[in-house]
């Protein structure tokens, strides 16, 4: 019985360590190979609205009312700016939200299962006064709201 | 050890709300500490939430997502009791999951 379990136990550590092998994550040492798996590197990597678009989603999008973005109008805090995207397209897969005038334009990326409400509630940094543009990605299209937000004290820390 | 996500699901008719705050520094690499030197980046990448086998929300994230940060969203199912787990791993490889509980 006492073999038994330490085997199991074994046999669990090693699925572990192959698992961890395989993302590439050298569990040990705590360094990683390779960013998380499935984050989209190019797109992070990215400076302007078009190229972010482009390794997001590689097509155009178009303006549209049934998206709603809501930010502060100011925000005295660049370093925590409240963003909430909703809309009322259906099919949703992805909301996006990108900050032109960050250093990297892209500021998060979110995939909706289709149990997921199209909605999406977080905190951004932001340097400077900037738009914010969401892009949701609905039936294969790309629909985009976008709002200017004032900041008074950027959240670069500069 | 305490984990560094804290969740409220909670369960409203046919879907369940969910608010996530997790405990991450979301250095940018931008800012300089007191001495003048750079803080090297250190962010979660991406967050899984993930019920009843099925990931409802995959979040992708870069250094401009404030720090501790927050996430608001909900999903159609889940019932009081369900767990809904969540797992974050950053751009160095940490990583932290939680097993909450939905209310």
């Amino acid at each position: 019985m006492h073999a038994g379990s330490s085997e199991s136990h074994d046999l669990t550590r090693r699925a572990t360590l192959r698992l961890l092998g395989l993302l590439g994550v050298v569990g040990m040492a705590g360094t990683a190979l390779a960013d998380a798996p499935g984050w989209p590197v190019e797109a992070f990597k990215q400076k302007t609205e078009a190229d972010a678009l482009k390794q997001l989603y590689g097509k155009p999008f178009e303006v549209s009312d049934k998206v709603t973005l809501e930010v502060p109008e100011i925000a005295e805090n660049g370093a925590v700016v409240p963003v909430s995207v909703s809309t009322t397209l259906e099919g949703v897969t992805s909301i996006s939200i990108l900050v032109p005038e960050n250093p990297f334009t892209l500021a998060a990326s979110y995939k909706m299962s289709d149990a997921t409400m199209p909605a999406i509630g977080c905190r951004l940094k932001m340097a400077k006064t900037s738009n914010v543009i969401a892009l949701v990605e609905a039936g294969g299209k790309i629909y985009a709201a976008s709002k200017e937000v004032k900041v008074t004290l950027g959240g670069c820390g500069g | 050890m305490a984990s560094t996500i804290r969740v409220r699901a909670q369960a409203n008719g046919p879907t369940t709300d969910v608010q996530a705050l997790i405990q991450h520094p979301m250095d940018s690499g931008f800012v300089k500490d007191s001495d003048g030197n750079l803080v090297p980046p250190h962010y979660i990448e991406t967050v899984t939430f993930e019920h009843a086998g099925k990931i409802v929300l995959t979040s992708n994230w870069g250094p401009a997502v404030s720090k501790d940060p927050y996430t608001k969203f909900s999903f159609k199912g889940g019932a009081k009791g369900d767990v809904l787990n969540v797992t974050w791993v950053d751009n160095l490889g940490k990583t932290d999951t939680v097993a909450a509980k939905i209310a």
